[in-house]
């Protein structure tokens, strides 16, 4: 079977004008909502205590919330996590009380709230490993909400997890752009890297916009994702080069049509292959990938589609020519010189 | 001209064996262990106790799989759990005669199952990490400013004692910040003492500086001696660490440095965050006090008579008993420092170097000359127990604050014993700064989710590899599973710990392996429909798709160093599998499918076509002599697909082997 049955180039460049603006819209409803909104980070970012509880019955969060109210920690989030019987409440960091206290102190509270008391339990798994670990009982015996997760993590932590992820960003952004003028040309390396940034803003954006939780594991995906979609760009600029040397003939919006329509059943079967992987992931993944996977879904999407109409076509403004990339010697001429063109 | 030579199949062989050499062990699961280790800070666990269990094991009738020394503990692995509740009851009644005052640990555990002939090749599995087990995770914090600031306060006092001692007269010693800061009435006096100290105090930067009408010599610690003192304290924090979480009979504790001034501590299976607070966070307390060595006290020493009055019974390590004095000469605060070494006057003789602050050492100076030929004690204090370090003579006045242990030691047992004067306290007060606990049902649940995203991920791509390029398909579809067995194998050759961002990594490596394959396919095909022989369209299709493969794996491998540098913890583990899976997919990827294509199609001369799909070539092109069979998958193509010409199906020479 054969997907892609393209017998003349599509005239890609012709259209580059619209999908540039369509880049910029979306670009800028990102920085938008980036700006209006901000991201929701998680606490490995911010500091503050999390706390997954599963109860036995369906969780009662009006009831959860209201326990942990009480406490007075100020703006205190309860959702559900996973399933409806698992309850996740973040709490922020609080200057009059040891960050390490925090966990304890809730799960008692949320104990107390369903009429049992905390007491250490200790006992052996079927495997045989010694556990031993803080569990919750009323006086008939039942225990009706077991401690899944804590974390805390202090300020400190959280500013220097920050710092270091804008660290990341950078060393990528500059690894990838000197490698890539290295290897074809500066027009280039600027082009895959606007390209791909645009991507990188694109999620930040969808992750502003529904306020999904921005943690540790989505910055990872992000990260991934610049060096994964850059790969794109360069399998394309390596099809220019070779189409500047063989078609001779052809004038740089063609060229780029023609490496874009040579490549795009590679560019569609390996995403879409990349992306049965993340797929899965989404789907039996649970709670903790899940906005791993999301991050990683929009990454790829728009990952096709900047390198595929971005890229490409940012390289066209930037005046990409058969010299810059063909050392043919002759003198240098301005592809937009129309008179120029007929001594190559 | 598709052809391996011999070697490289030998390679290519070699690599499919290692690889499943080393992943074997993580299959095999676990079974159930009894672990024992020291209970208390003076007795050391080594091999010697294994024929002790040995033997107590095959007394209770038990007969373990093999007993044996690992880390400081010593691990028996049983049969079943049943089996395991036995021998850890007869091993704690075997060791542990007073079960109030335990000596030893007996925990219960688990071990892999793996067989013996691959542990002996250092096959081990893969550690899994908390995520996946349960348990809590501290990360620590030193704080190292206490650190140097105790530093200089030591070297304040040592100052103000080496001052007395030359006879130079100094107006005020004071501690400022980390800087110890001394006031002189003359200048010709501070010039003698900044000559003096310069000799004396190597580590030290001293300046001096007019004040008013007096001078002042500030010092401050050069920063090759502040780091050295920094590594120290946290050194020291590391090791009175895993002294305290042994108590716990943690399973596979961790302890870790990371970065220059935090502390991972890991325990698997604990839950109990109060608890494995309260042992960390406890403190042992140091104490030398003069041994009592009166006839009544000889008298007690033989069971004869009473322990005299405002005199205590305590043991040796050796189990001998000793009597000691309540008064307390000196605390733990007072030593700044004890190291293993040489004897100064016997060469070759073990010793232990001990430091004590000003303090201590005008202290220890008065009564040493006092008890010339007595012994002294050194006792450590854990939950409220004491027990004697060491318990030597002293031969004569010890001044200066510089003390040294030697006689009847081996070099291990200083060691041993300097570690142990060093574990009474922390270097510098930690803080926990992170913690994080995960329950055992949720570990499960993690492992199953995080296996079935790789399962049905790779299976999902098997499917579609295998339809689309046929046999070529099912090439590529070998290769990433030679990847993913290379993966692991390498995973648990470096003993990594294995974490759900890691399965995640290991799903999107394999997703992001897939790339290489899809182009080298693709490159062959487009080679066929451009005319080229099957043998020339394999052979230039793995040649040009390889540049291709190599620069976007260098993108990708950018973001993965990125990832690594900057990264911690949990994004490192990430990384880790990311940065090793382009490593592998490289290698599988082009040359192991390469070696399979050439060892199906390489020795077929006259190859006719190649089982990659149909591929399909554009209405008036040049049709080269390929059988014309109809492709089943012809028609599943998209229906009027905008670029397909009328007469597609008949003009379509497809290639099929």
């Amino acid at each position: 079977m054969e997907f892609f049955r393209i017998s003349r180039d599509i005239p890609f460049m012709r259209h580059a004008l619209i999908f540039n603006i369509f880049s910029f819209v979306t670009f800028a409803l990102a920085v938008f909502f980036l700006l209006t909104r901000g991201l929701h980070l998680s606490i490995e970012f911010t500091g503050g205590t999390v706390l997954e509880v599963e109860y036995t019955q369906t969780a009662n969060l009006e009831k959860t919330r209201a326990a942990v109210d009480k406490l007075g920690f100020g703006e205190v989030q309860v959702q559900n996590f996973g399933s409806s019987h698992d309850v996740l409440v973040r709490l922020p960091v609080r200057a009059n009380i040891k960050q390490a206290d925090v966990a304890p102190l809730v799960f008692g509270t949320l104990c107390a709230a369903e009429g049992g008391t905390v007491a250490i339990k200790a006992y052996t798994s079927p495997q045989g490993e010694q556990v031993s670990r803080p569990s919750c009982s009323t006086p008939a015996g039942v225990e009706p909400l077991k401690l899944s997760r804590t974390e805390f993590v202090g300020p400190a932590v959280g500013d220097e997890l920050a710092s270091d992820g804008a660290k990341a960003l950078a060393f990528v952004v500059l690894g990838i752009m000197a490698y890539l003028a290295i290897r074809f040309e500066w027009k280039f390396s600027v082009a895959a890297i606007i390209a791909n940034l645009h991507d990188v803003i694109i999620i930040l954006g969808f992750f502003a916009f529904f306020q999904w939780e921005f943690s540790l594991a989505v910055l990872a995906a992000v990260l991934a994702v610049l060096g994964y979609s850059v790969n794109e760009s360069v399998v394309i600029f390596d099809r220019i080069r070779e189409g500047f040397r063989k078609f001779r003939k052809l004038d740089t919006p063609q060229v780029i049509d023609h490496a874009i329509t040579s490549t795009i059943s590679r560019t569609v079967i390996t995403h879409g292959s990349t992306q049965m992987m993340v797929l899965s992931m989404l789907l039996f993944g649970g709670p903790t990938l899940h906005y791993f996977a999301v991050a990683l879904t929009i990454g790829i999407l728009f990952g096709i589609y900047s390198s595929v109409f971005v890229a490409a076509a940012i390289a066209m403004w930037l005046g990409v020519k058969r010299e810059d990339l063909v050392k043919a010697g002759g003198k240098e001429q301005d592809p937009n010189d129309p008179n120029a063109g007929a001594v190559v | 001209m598709n052809r391996y030579p011999w070697w490289k199949y030998t390679i290519l062989a070699l690599a499919l064996l290692i690889g499943l050499l080393y992943t074997l062990p993580n299959l095999y699961g676990e079974a159930p262990a009894v672990q024992v280790s020291s209970g208390k800070a003076t007795l050391k666990v080594d091999a010697s106790l294994v024929p002790r269990i040995e033997k107590t094991l095959a007394a209770a009738g038990l007969q373990p799989d093999f007993v044996q020394f690992e880390a400081g503990s010593v691990k028996a692995r049983l049969r079943s759990t049943d089996e395991q509740i036995k021998a850890k009851d007869a091993i704690a009644k075997a060791l542990n005669p007073d079960p109030a005052d335990p000596s030893y640990i007996v925990a219960l555990n688990l071990l892999s199952r793996s067989p013996h002939w691959l542990t002996a090749l250092h096959a081990l599995p893969m550690y899994l990490g908390l995520d996946l087990r349960g348990g809590v995770h501290f990360l620590m914090q030193v704080d190292m400013k206490a650190a140097l600031t105790k530093k200089a306060e030591s070297t304040a006092g040592d100052l103000r004692t080496l001052l007395r001692d030359k006879n130079i007269r100094h107006t005020g010693i004071a501690r400022d910040g980390d800087l110890v800061v001394v006031r002189f009435r003359e200048q010709a006096v501070l010039a003698q003492a900044q000559k003096l100290l310069a000799e004396v105090m190597p580590d030290m930067d001293w300046t001096a500086t007019p004040d008013g009408a007096e001078f002042r010599l500030t010092g401050g610690l050069k920063p090759v001696a502040a780091r050295a003192v920094q590594d120290g304290a946290i050194k020291q924090n590391i090791t009175t660490l895993h002294n305290r979480v042994n108590e716990l009979g943690v399973a596979e504790p961790v302890i870790q440095q990371q970065g220059s001034d935090r502390v991972v501590v890991q325990l698997p299976g604990v839950q109990d965050t109060a608890k494995a607070k309260d042992i960390i966070g406890r403190t042992a307390t140091l104490e030398v006090r003069l041994a009592n060595t009166s006839a009544e006290a000889m008298e007690a020493l033989r069971g004869s008579g009473p322990v005299p009055f405002g005199s205590e019974k305590y043991l040796e390590r050796d189990g001998s008993p000793i009597i000691v004095f309540r008064q307390v000469i000196l605390t733990g605060e007072n030593l700044t420092d004890a190291q293993p070494g040489f004897a100064g006057d016997t060469p070759g003789e073990a010793a232990v170097h001990l430091t004590l602050d000003a303090k201590g050492a005008r202290i220890f100076r008065d009564v040493t000359r006092e008890n010339i030929n007595k012994r002294m004690a050194i006792l450590l204090f854990e939950k409220g127990k004491g027990e004697v370090v060491t318990a030597p003579v002293i031969r004569s006045e010890i001044g200066g604050g510089r003390v040294q242990i030697s006689g009847r030691m081996s070099t291990a047992e200083a060691a041993d014993t300097a570690l142990l004067l060093r574990a009474g306290s922390l270097a510098a007060p930690m803080e926990i700064i992170e913690e994080r606990t995960i329950g055992p049902t949720l570990g499960a649940d993690n492992i199953a989710k995080g296996f079935a995203s790789v399962g049905y991920g790779f299976a999902a791509i098997a499917v579609f590899m295998c339809g689309y390029y046929l046999l070529f398909g099912v090439f590529s579809t070998l290769a990433l599973a030679l990847n993913l067995l290379l993966l692991i194998a390498m995973l648990s050759m470096l003993q990594a710990t294995l974490t759900l961002p890691g399965i995640a990594a290991i799903a999107l490596t394999l997703g992001m392996a897939i790339d290489s394959n899809v182009l080298i396919n693709e490159r062959v095909r487009e080679e066929l429909r451009g005319g080229a022989s099957p043998q020339a369209a394999i052979n230039t299709g793995y040649e040009r798709a390889f540049a291709t493969i190599l620069d976007s794996n260098i993108t990708t491998l950018i973001a993965g160093l990125a990832l690594l540098a900057f990264g911690s913890g949990f994004v490192r583990g990430f990384a880790v599998v990311h940065c090793l899976g382009i490593m592998t997919s490289m290698f599988s990827s082009v040359m192991f499918s390469r070696g399979l294509v050439n060892l199906w199609y390489g020795g077929q001369k006259r190859l006719k076509s190649v089982s990659i799909g149909q591929v399909w070539r554009p209405a008036g092109s040049p049709a080269v002599g390929l059988d014309l069979s109809a492709d089943l998958a012809a028609g599943l193509a998209p229906d009027g697909a905008a670029a397909r010409p009328p007469q597609a199906p008949a003009a379509t020479p497809s290639t099929k082997r």
